[in-house]
C-alpha cells in the first residue's frame, strides 16, 4: 500500500513534469532552441491564477483559463521580441537570450509579488480514499494525472491531424522546405510557443495545487527537471516527453521514499546520465548520424 | 608514367610497374546494408602501389559509401579490406588513417576557423611527439617540432602554390583553393593511399587541368596510390589507369579507360536503356 | 622574414598579459590610497576567480566547442577540497601563502579528477545532450557536498556521508579540539580566509598562461580542428577522445583552482553557492566576451561582476536592468540587421575576427 501511494505521488509529479516537458520538447523540435525561460512561465502562470483566485475571488477553472490566456500572450510576445530576431544566430546566443528572459521574468515577479512565498489556494482539495481507507489519493493528484492524459491525447491528435500540426511537423523537419511549400514558418513557431506557454500555465496551477508555496523561483527547478525529462525521453519527441516526465516523477518519488531525501535529485540526474549513455538520443529519440 | 593493366594472381588488374609489389588496397566482397537496403554489395577492387584509379558511376550509385567504408566512417557489414595486405577489420576512422588511408570529402570539410597552415599541421598531428606539458611550458620539444611542422606545411602548400595563403583562415578561401587545401591536408598525414571525392567539382576547365597535373605530381613525388571519385569524364579518362564503374551499389565494369568507354553496360547505366522501337 | 613580424595572436596574447598586470597594479594603487569602496575591495578576489572561471570555461565552450552547463560543479569540487586541505594543514604549515598554494593545487587536482570521471562518459554525447549531462553533474555535486561532513583532528581526516539526513557533526567522532570543516547543508564555516588579491592575480596569470599556450600548441590546434569538423579531424588521424578529454580536464582543473581561492575568501560557504545559476553566470561571461576570445572573457567577467554593484542606483531594479542589458547585448550582437548597422561604426572591423 505504501509503495502504491509513493507510486501515485510519483506519477502525479511526473504528470506535471510531462506537461512542462511537452512545451519544452515542442519548442525544441521546431525552433531548435533550449528555452530556459520555460520554467519561469510556469511561475507566472502560478502567480496569475493565484491573484485571480485570492484577489478577484474567481473559481479555480476560470483562474486557470486566465493564467493560460496571459501565459499564451506572454509566450508569443517573448518569442517575437527576444527569439525571432535571432532565428539565424548561433544557438548559444539564443540560449543566453533565453537565460536573460528567465532572469527578466524572475526579477519582474520579484518586484511585483515580492520575495515572500505566497500560500497558494489549491484548485481542488481533499482526498479519495480507497481500499477501506488504506490508501488515500489526493484529488489534486487525480486532477493532475487526468489533465496530463487529456493534454497528451489532445496534443497528439492536434499534431497528427490538424493543418497547423502538420505545419509544425514540417517546420521541425526542414524550415526552408516548409517555407517553400507555402507554410508560414514564423506563424508556426509563434503558435508553438503559444501552446507551450499555455501548457506551462496549466502546469503552474497543478504544481502549486500539489505544492502550495509560490515564489519567483518556483519555476526554476521544475523547469530544469522537465528539460531533463524531455531529454530523457528524446528531445523533440512528444511521446518521449510524456514518458520521460512520468518516469522522472516516479524515479524521484521512489528515490525520496526508499533511498535518500537529500540525494533524490542526484539519483534522477544519475539515471538520466546512464540512459543517455545507453541511448544517446534519449528513450524515444531518433539518432540521426551526420551525413558524410 | 601511365601503366598498362596486367593481371595479378587473384585475377585483378593493376598497372604493370606495380607488379611484384603487394597491392595497396584489396577489397573482397565488401558490402554494407542500411536497414535492409544494400547500399554497396560484393564490391571487389584491387589497387596497385602507385596506381591512379577512378571510381565512377551515376548519382546515388554508392561511390561515396565505398569511401566511407574504406575509411570506416561506416563499418562494413560484409567483406574485408586489406590495406597493404593488412586487414583493417576492427579499426576506426582514426586508426585507418594512421594505417595509411587519407581522404577528401565531397562536401568540403575543412577546419574553417583555423588558418591554412594550421589545417595542414593538424594533418601532421598524429606524427608529432611533444606532449601537452611541452606545449604549455614551451619546452624544447615544442620549438623543435613546431619549426619542423611549419617548414613541412609550407613545403606541402607550395606544391599547390598555396604557400602565400598560409595565414588565411581556411573558411575564407575560394572554393577551388579549399578543395586543394583538403588534398594538402590529407597528404600531410603521410598516406599510402589517397582517396579524392570529386576533386574537380565546381572547378573550371583550366583549374581542372591544373588539378590533373597535381594529382600526377602527387603520385610521382610521394609514390602513393590515388583512388578518385569524379564525374568529369575528361579527367577520369586522362589520368586514371584503372577504372571501376558502380551502379546501384554493384560493380558493373572494371578496366582501362578504353575498356570502360566501349563497355555497353556502362553506356546503359549512364544513358539508360534504348527504347524498343 | 617570417620571424621578423610578430604573429597577430602573439601580439594579442602579450597585450592580454600586459592588461592584466596593469589592472593589478592600478587596483593595488587605488586600494592602497583608500579610494576603493568597501564593496569593491571585497569583490577583488571573486573577480579574479570569475575571470579564471571564464577563461577556463572558454576552453571548453569556445575552443573545444562543447556547451557545458556545469562549470560551477568543478569550482565547487575545488572550493571544498581546497578548504579541507587548507584547514587541515593549518598547524602543519604555518605560512598562509604556502597553504593557499597547496589548497589551490589540491582543488585543481580534485576538480581534474572529477573532470576525468565526468568527461569519460559525457564527452561521447553531442551538443545539447552533453549540455544537459553537465548540468546534471553540477546538480549532483551540489547535493553530494550538501551531504558531506568533514572534520580534522590529530588522527587525520574524518569524512562522513550524511545520506539519510539525520547525521550531524557530532557523528564524526572528533577528538576534543578537533576541527569540523564541512558541516553538511551548512557548508564550510569558520574557514580561515587566507585568499589574497595577489593570489587572485597570480591565478589569472597562470590560467592565461595555461590556456593561451595550450591553444597555440598542437593540442590547441587539434582541439579547434575537432570543434570545426569532428569527422574531418578523425579522418586525418586525430584521437578526438584524447583531445576532448585534455580540454575538458584542463578546464576543470583551472576551475578547481579558482574554486579553492574563492572558498578560502569567505569564512562561510554553502554548496548552493555553486548551483546552476553560477554555471550560467560564467557561461554568460564567455558568450559576451566572445567564444574563443580569451581577453574578451576576462573583460566580460570583470565588468559583469562589477555591473550589479554599479547598478546599485537602480536598487530593486538592478537585476531587471541586468537581464534587459543581457538580452539587448545578445540581440544587437547577433541580429544580422542590427549587426550590420552597428558594424558601420566599428573602425577596422575586418580585423575584429580573432585569429585562431
Amino acid at each position: 500500500m505504501e509503495f502504491l501511494s509513493y507510486l501515485i505521488s510519483g506519477v502525479s509529479l511526473g504528470s506535471v513534469y510531462a506537461i512542462i516537458a511537452l512545451g519544452y520538447t515542442m519548442v525544441y523540435g521546431i525552433a531548435k532552441m533550449l528555452n530556459f525561460a520555460h520554467g519561469d512561465i510556469i511561475m507566472v502562470g502560478g502567480y496569475i491564477s493565484f491573484c485571480a483566485m485570492s484577489y478577484l475571488g474567481l473559481p479555480g477553472w476560470l483562474a486557470t483559463l486566465l493564467a493560460m490566456a496571459v501565459c499564451t500572450v506572454l509566450g508569443i510576445v517573448i518569442e517575437g521580441l527576444a527569439y525571432k530576431p535571432l532565428r539565424s544566430a548561433p544557438s548559444l546566443a539564443v540560449l543566453i537570450t533565453a537565460i536573460g528572459v528567465s532572469y527578466f521574468l524572475q526579477n519582474s515577479a520579484l518586484l511585483i509579488w515580492k520575495a515572500a512565498p505566497k500560500v497558494y489556494q489549491p484548485v481542488v482539495s481533499g482526498s479519495l480514499t480507497l481500499f477501506g481507507g488504506q490508501l488515500s489519493v489526493p484529488y489534486a493528484s487525480v486532477l493532475t494525472m487526468a489533465a496530463c492524459l487529456v493534454i497528451m491525447a489532445a496534443l497528439t491528435l492536434f499534431i497528427s491531424k490538424s493543418k497547423m500540426g502538420k505545419a509544425m511537423r514540417a517546420c521541425s523537419e526542414d524550415k526552408g522546405a516548409a517555407q517553400l511549400m507555402g507554410i508560414n514558418v514564423n506563424a508556426t513557431i509563434s503558435t508553438t510557443f503559444a501552446i507551450g506557454s499555455a501548457l506551462a500555465a496549466v502546469a503552474g496551477v497543478l504544481l502549486c495545487t500539489s505544492y502550495p508555496t509560490l515564489q519567483p523561483t518556483t519555476g526554476s527547478m521544475p523547469g530544469i527537471k522537465a528539460f531533463t525529462a524531455a531529454v530523457f525521453g528524446g528531445i523533440g519527441s512528444i511521446p518521449g516527453a510524456f514518458l520521460g516526465g512520468l518516469l522522472l516523477g516516479v524515479i524521484e518519488a521512489m528515490a525520496k521514499a526508499y533511498i535518500s531525501t537529500n540525494l533524490a535529485n542526484s539519483i534522477v540526474f544519475a539515471v538520466l546520465i546512464v540512459v543517455l549513455l545507453v541511448k544517446p538520443a534519449g528513450l524515444l529519440g531518433k539518432y540521426v548520424p551526420e551525413k558524410v | 608514367m601511365f601503366g598498362k593493366l596486367v593481371p595479378v594472381p587473384s585475377g585483378a588488374m593493376i598497372p604493370d610497374r606495380d607488379i611484384g609489389k603487394k597491392p595497396i588496397l584489396e577489397c573482397v566482397n565488401l558490402g554494407i546494408t542500411f536497414g535492409g537496403l544494400k547500399a554497396v554489395e560484393d564490391f571487389n577492387l584491387t589497387i596497385g602501389r602507385t596506381e591512379i584509379a577512378g571510381l565512377i558511376g551515376p548519382n546515388g550509385a554508392g561511390k561515396t559509401t565505398v569511401f566511407n567504408l574504406l575509411t570506416k566512417v561506416y563499418q562494413p557489414t560484409h567483406g574485408t579490406i586489406l590495406l597493404g595486405g593488412k586487414d583493417t577489420h576492427g579499426m576506426n576512422t582514426m586508426q585507418v588513417n594512421r594505417a595509411g588511408i587519407a581522404r577528401t570529402f565531397q562536401n568540403i570539410r575543412l577546419f574553417q576557423k583555423l588558418s591554412v597552415e594550421d589545417n595542414v599541421k593538424v594533418g601532421m598531428d598524429a606524427n608529432m611527439k611533444y606532449n601537452m606539458w611541452s606545449g604549455i611550458f614551451r619546452l624544447p620539444g615544442y620549438w623543435h617540432e613546431e619549426k619542423a611542422a611549419h617548414d613541412r606545411a609550407l613545403e606541402l602548400l607550395s606544391l599547390f602554390n598555396m604557400a602565400d595563403l598560409a595565414d588565411v583562415p581556411a573558411g575564407s578561401l575560394p572554393y577551388g583553393a579549399q578543395r586543394r587545401l583538403e588534398i594538402v591536408r590529407a597528404l600531410a598525414t603521410n598516406p599510402s593511399l589517397l582517396l579524392l571525392d570529386e576533386p574537380a567539382a565546381g572547378m573550371n576547365p583550366s583549374e581542372t587541368a591544373e588539378l590533373m597535373e597535381n594529382i600526377r605530381k602527387i603520385r610521382d613525388t610521394f609514390q602513393i596510390a590515388v583512388l578518385l571519385i569524379e564525374h568529369d569524364m575528361n579527367l577520369v579518362m586522362n589520368i586514371c589507369e584503372g577504372i571501376c564503374v558502380l551502379n546501384f551499389g554493384r560493380v558493373i565494369a572494371k578496366g582501362s579507360p578504353e575498356d570502360i568507354q566501349s563497355n555497353p553496360a556502362v553506356i546503359e547505366a549512364y544513358l539508360g536503356k534504348k527504347k524498343e522501337a | 622574414m617570417k620571424n621578423l613580424h610578430m604573429k597577430k595572436y602573439t601580439r594579442t596574447n602579450l597585450l592580454t598579459y600586459l592588461g592584466v598586470i596593469a589592472a593589478f597594479v592600478v587596483m593595488n594603487m587605488l586600494s592602497a590610497s583608500g579610494s576603493l569602496s568597501r564593496s569593491l575591495t571585497g569583490q577583488l578576489v571573486p573577480i579574479c576567480c570569475y575571470m579564471s572561471m571564464a577563461v577556463s570555461l572558454n576552453l571548453t565552450v569556445g575552443i573545444l566547442g562543447e556547451l557545458s552547463l556545469g562549470h560551477a560543479g568543478f569550482m565547487s569540487v575545488g572550493a571544498f577540497s581546497g578548504i579541507v586541505a587548507a584547514m587541515s594543514l593549518q598547524s602543519a604549515i604555518p605560512s598562509a601563502p604556502l597553504r593557499l598554494v597547496i589548497a589551490m593545487a589540491v582543488g585543481a587536482a580534485a576538480a581534474a579528477l572529477a573532470g576525468l570521471v565526468v568527461g569519460t562518459p559525457v564527452l561521447r554525447l553531442r551538443g545539447d545532450y552533453l549540455a544537459i549531462v553537465t548540468l546534471a553533474f553540477g546538480e549532483i555535486i551540489k547535493e553530494l557536498v550538501n551531504c558531506l561532513l568533514v572534520g580534522y583532528d590529530s588522527k587525520g581526516l574524518h569524512v562522513l556521508f550524511n545520506l539519510s539526513g539525520n547525521k550531524s557533526v557530532a557523528d564524526l567522532g572528533l577528538e576534543p579540539g578537533g576541527l569540523a570543516i564541512i558541516k553538511g547543508a551548512q557548508g564550510a564555516t569558520g574557514t580561515a580566509t587566507i585568499a589574497t588579491f595577489t593570489a587572485g592575480f597570480v591565478l589569472v596569470l597562470v590560467t592565461l598562461f595555461v590556456v593561451l599556450n595550450l591553444k597555440h600548441s598542437r593540442a590547441g590546434r587539434a582541439i579547434m580542428a575537432l570543434r570545426d569538423n569532428a569527422i574531418a579531424a578523425e579522418s586525418v588521424g586525430l584521437n578526438i577522445t584524447k583531445y576532448k578529454m585534455m580540454a575538458f580536464v584542463t578546464s576543470a582543473a583551472l576551475a578547481g583552482a579558482a574554486g579553492a581561492l574563492y572558498g578560502l575568501n569567505f569564512s562561510s560557504l554553502q554548496a548552493t553557492k555553486f548551483n546552476f545559476n553560477t554555471s550560467i553566470l560564467v557561461l554568460v561571461f564567455v558568450v559576451l566576451g566572445g567564444l574563443g576570445n580569451i581577453w574578451g572573457s576576462l573583460i566580460a567577467a570583470a565588468a559583469l561582476t562589477v555591473l550589479p554593484e554599479l547598478l546599485r542606483a537602480f536598487s530593486d531594479y538592478r537585476m531587471l536592468v541586468y537581464a534587459v542589458v543581457l538580452i539587448l547585448v545578445m540581440l544587437t550582437t547577433n541580429n544580422p540587421t542590427l549587426k550590420s548597422f552597428f558594424g558601420r561604426f566599428k573602425p577596422g572591423k575586418s580585423h575584429g575576427k580573432e585569429a585562431a
